[in-house]
This record gives structure tokens, sequence and C-alpha cells, in this order.
């Protein structure tokens, strides 16, 4: 019996989160800004960890709801002035729709194949934003002078304070993770895991399987989307080049490294996928190769992922639970 | 109509080229159910292993141009067949027992090591394949000008097909490829040995793959170390929409896209020409997921 083991874990947790507030204050503008993109990668994990991890779907695709948010996001606000905070649920809508529409008629298919059709789905996006789709995409040029976010009247800028910028997304991560924490743990959440460990078994409990799986694709989009806006405002320049494949590819591993449907996991993936490569710039054109061998070595050794889901506890047998929840 | 026939017999002899990379994602996923995502970087590996063979044995020199480039396509596909077994053992055959998201993701890293492999051997730079090995002469079919390259690169790509498809059907070992395919344990009761069938497999596949990069270089006289990843896509696509796991569908999808792709970028867009696979890709799985030819019902697609 280890009963201050749930303390560990907490004081590890605060501890992380206590360096991740103050670490602006000693870093400089460069270090800051890595921690940005360690932030945006995160939420961006956060979101697909609903698809991916709660919900089993191969999504490979998740860079197309984060260019159209990024991309509604742009287009509003150079052609009309609306400050961007307030386009970010606007954006997280764009994503969410499209998502729908997108999701429905393939949300059916088995593993493999909506793994395909979601890198079909990304190309095809890329290719729309090159092509300049209805004329307002700004083709491979992309849109430039998106305005930084102003809070209370008070601009937040990206490039020149990424030390503030770092603050706004920090209440966005933060915010996500409890709200993604309520959601795992929530009636939503509950279903979409059994959905999908026993598709079957769960339809036979009544649960509509395509509906929550349906739900699940949404919620990451929207979310995805809402990101979208936080990154287009924080350089103020986006371009098709930002959303490629590679992108979704990147998201997919932070979940599938750090631990598919566990948060503290996709945290993990987030630093260590979009942080660590930057301590090692010396190694810059071997820093792929490392990674697919790291990738490979992983799934036969530690499939699960660094920090996979710990087992969800019952009360009834406490004591017992809590002996192998380490 | 002189547009038409340009693009048709263009779009036949890339068809071809699909079609060969398509065959080793089909016969992967037939007898693993597996998408071997590296399949397309074994292609690049083909383009690049044909350039460098090229250049170095100066082949065509010796033996003439036709016996020359038959000579360094079957150095090229042993090379790469071997290169497929290798990845296999590495990449695959741990995982043979794992979820199904395990290959998926090893595949995905093992397609990353590849390109990267590729790049830091070549350089990031697209490589020039030498000019003027096959005869630039230019054919007359119906007063229509096809220039002989197309005919070399189709006639090669059906001949191998027609290859595999004799040694799948008629020969004792493609049989056990096919019982494999259909149901792996009842073929060890059989007393086929799986093990070496999925090695063929990873053998024959990659090796197709690599003739057709060596096609792909011969064809455009370009080559890059990312464009596996477009081929693949488009060759899996192929793949699907003849009904994956099905060879002849691989070589009837593959010949269907390449045609399809290069009318559509005749007549609709230009711009748009890689996306027209992907649409073609949706479509088919939203309406036939089972493919053109896919016979065999997918479970719970």
């Amino acid at each position: 019996m280890k009963p201050d083991a749930d303390n560990i874990r907490k004081g590890v947790y605060a501890a992380v989160a206590v360096l991740w507030i103050l670490a602006p204050l000693y870093l400089d503008k460069y270090w800051t800004d890595v921690l940005n993109n360690v932030a945006i990668y995160a939420v961006l994990g956060l979101s697909l960890n609903i698809i991916l991890g709660y919900g089993g779907m191969f999504h490979m695709g998740h860079a197309a709801f984060f260019a159209i948010g990024a991309y509604t996001t742009a287009i509003v606000n150079t052609a009309w002035g609306v400050p961007v905070l307030w386009l970010m649920p606007f954006a997280g809508i764009a994503a969410g729709v499209f998502a729908l529409a997108v999701a429905r008629p393939i949300i059916h298919l088995r593993g493999d194949y909506l793994l395909i059709v979601t890198i079909g789905m990304v190309e095809i996006v890329r290719i729309a934003l090159i092509n300049n789709v209805f004329g307002i995409t700004g083709g491979a040029n992309g849109i430039f002078g998106i305005s930084p976010p102003t809070v209370f009247g008070w601009k937040i800028n990206g490039i020149v304070a990424p030390g503030h910028y770092f603050y706004l997304l920090t209440v966005f991560l933060g915010a996500t993770i409890i709200l993604f924490y309520l959601l795992e743990h929530s009636r939503f959440g509950r279903a979409l895991k059994f959905t999908c460990s026993d598709e079957v078994a769960a339809t036979g409990s009544g649960i509509n399987a395509a509906g929550y799986k349906l739900a699940a694709f949404v919620i990451g989009a929207v979310w995805a989307g809402m990101t979208g806006t936080l990154y287009a405002a924080k350089i103020g320049f986006i371009s098709p080049e930002s959303f490629s494949f590679w992108e979704s590819v990147i998201m997919f591993m932070i979940v599938i490294l750090g631990g598919s449907g566990s948060i503290p996991g996709v945290l993990l993936g987030a630093i260590l996928i979009i942080g660590l490569p930057e301590v090692f710039q010396g190694l810059q054109q071997y820093r792929l190769l490392i990674f697919g061998i790291v990738l490979v070595v992983m799934m036969i050794f530690r499939p699960q992922g660094i920090l996979p889901p710990r087992p969800r506890k019952y009360p009834v047998d406490k004591f017992e639970k809590q002996e192998v929840s380490l | 109509m002189e547009v038409f026939f340009t693009q048709l017999t263009n779009g036949l002899a890339v068809g071809g080229i699909y079609a060969l990379i398509a065959l080793g994602y089909t016969m992967v996923y037939g007898v693993l159910k597996l998408i071997n995502f590296a399949h397309g970087d074994l292609f690049t590996i083909g383009a690049y292993l044909g350039l460098s063979l090229l250049t170095s044995l100066a082949l065509t020199d010796h033996v003439g141009a036709a016996a020359g480039i038959v000579i360094l396509a079957v150095m090229v596909m042993g090379l790469v067949g071997v290169i497929g077994i290798l990845l296999d053992r590495a990449a695959y055959k741990p995982l043979r027992t794992s979820p199904r998201l395990s290959a998926v993701v090893s595949a995905l890293g093992a397609s990353i090591v590849f390109s990267n492999t590729v790049m830091l051997v070549y350089g990031p730079n697209p490589k020039v394949y030498p000019q003027g090995i096959l005869p630039t002469t230019v054919f007359h079919v119906f007063g229509l000008p096809v220039p002989i390259m197309r005919f070399v690169i189709l006639g090669a790509s059906v001949i191998l097909m027609i290859g595999l498809y004799v040694f799948i059907q008629r020969t004792k070992i493609g049989t056990a490829i096919r019982a494999a395919a259909i149901d792996q344990d009842a073929a060890r009761l059989m007393g086929i040995n799986v093990d070496r069938v999925i090695m063929l497999v990873f053998f024959i596949g990659p090796a197709l793959g690599g003739a057709a990069g060596v096609m792909v270089g011969l064809y455009y006289g370009q080559i890059k170390f990312t464009m596996g990843w477009i081929y693949g896509l488009k060759a899996f696509t192929a793949a699907i929409l003849g009904g994956i796991g099905n060879i002849p569908g691989a070589m009837v999808g593959g010949l269907l896209l390449g045609v399809i792709e290069s009318l559509g970028a005749a007549y609709i867009s230009m711009a748009w020409k890689d996306a027209i696979a992907f649409f073609v890709l949706i479509l088919i799985l939203i309406v036939r997921p089972t493919g053109l030819l896919g016979e065999r019902v997918a479970e719970k697609v």
C-alpha cells in the first residue's frame, strides 16, 4: 500500500505547473517563443486526444481544422478589422462545421481507412489554400498583417513580447486542461472511451456510437480551430506551408508518443516533440532521422506511450486499485 | 482530340507507375492487413539507387541502351527488395501481434527514417537523371504524336504486372501467398510457411516499387527525396480504387487513376492535379469501400 502515491503525483504536477508559469521570467525571447509553440501544440495535441485518444479514431488530418481556424481569423481580421480574440469562437465554429460536414460520411470507416481519408482531407485543404480558393486565402503567399490580440485594451504582441503572449496561451492551455479533464470524466467521456474499446458492446448498452464519435470529432475540431486563432495572431502571418500534412503527423505523434488518452502524457509529448529538438539544434539534419527511429523503437517496446492513462479507479476496491495505479 | 490523346497516353504511362507501386501496398495489405507507409520511400530509394548505378556503372555505354536499362532495373529491384525484407524484420515483425495502430505508427517512423536517410546521403536538392539514354523518338499513332518513352513505361509495367499475375495464379508459391492472404492460421495449418510468404511479399512489393522509381527517373528526368510520399499516397489510392488486397485491382486502379488524374489536370484544373486523386479516394471510400474489383468483402469497413 502506498497511500501517498497520489500526493506525490499531484506534487509533481504542481511543481511542473509552477516551473512552467515562472519560466519566461528566466528565459530570453527565443526560448519563450519555443515555450509558446509548445503551448500551442499542447492544446492541439489535447484536442486531437479527444478524437484519437478517447475516441480511438486514427485521425491524421488535424492540421486541416487548425488551418481553417487560423484562416477564418486571418481573413475576417484583415478584411474587417474585427479583434482577433472575438474571432476565436467563430474560428472554432468554422472548423467544427467543416469537421461535421467532412466526418459525417467517413465516421463509420475502420481504422486504416479513416487514417487515409483524413490524410486526403488535409492535403485537399492545403491545395485549396495554395490555389487561393474563393480568392480569399492569399494563395501560396498566405495572409499578412493579422493584428495581435488585445486584452482589456492591452495589446499582446507575440513577436515583440513573447513573454506576454506566453501568459495568454497559458490561460488558454490551463482552461483546456481543466475542461478536457472534466470532459474525460463525464458521461460523455466514459461513453466515448467505451465506444473506443468495444464498439459492439457499447452499442449494445444503448450508446449511439456513431453519434459520440462524430461529437468527439467536432469537439476536437472546434478546439483546434480556436487554437488556430491564437496561432495566426501570434506571428501575424499565416501561409499554407504551416498546415502541411507534416503538422498533422507531429500532432499525431505528440498524442501517441506521450500517451494516447492521457492528458499529462499529451502535455509531456508536446514538450518532448516541440521543445526537445530545439535543445539539440546542432543535430538539426539528423533530427528527423532520430525521430523516426524513436517512433519505431517506441512502438516495439512501449506502444502505449510514455505516460499512458492510468486505469480508472472504482471506490469499491480502492485499496487494490491504488496499488496498481502507480 | 489531340489534347485528349496526349493526356490519355501520359495518364496510362503514369498509371502504369502507380500500378506498380500499388501492387506493393496491396500485397502487403492482403497478407498482413498493414498499410506499409514506408513503401513510397522504398520507391524513392529505388529511383536514387537507379541513378547511382546508372552513373557509376555506365551500363548503357557497355551493353547498349535497352539491355543496360533492363540490367539496371533488375539490380535495383533486387536491392530494394532486400531493403524491403530488412524493413519488415526491423519495424514490422516485432509488432505482428500488436494493435494495428502500433504497426501504422512504426511504418510512419520507418518512412521518416528512409526519406531522411536518402536526404542525408544524396542531399536535399532534386537530382537529375542523365538524359538521352533512351532515344527520344516520337511515334505517330493515328496521326497523333506519342513519345516512345510512354510506350516503354507502360509496356514495362504491363510486363511486370503480367509476370506477377502469372506467378501469383499459376505457381505453388503464388498459391501460398494467396492462401496466406485469405486466412493466415488456416494456411499455417496446411503446412504453408507463412513467415516465408511474408518475407517474399516484402521482397516482391518493394522490388516492383523500386522498378517504378527507376521509371519515374527515366520518365520525368528528375527525382526528389520527398517524392515517395505523394506517389505512395496516390498509389495507395489506386490500390483502394481497385480493391485493396486484390492484385488485378491494383493494376486496374493504378491505370485508371493515372488516366483520371491526367485528364483531370488537362480539363478541370492543373493546379488541382494533386487533389484529384484524393477526391477520388474519398469518393470511392464513401460509395464503394471494397473498390472496383473488391469481391472480398472487407470486414466492418
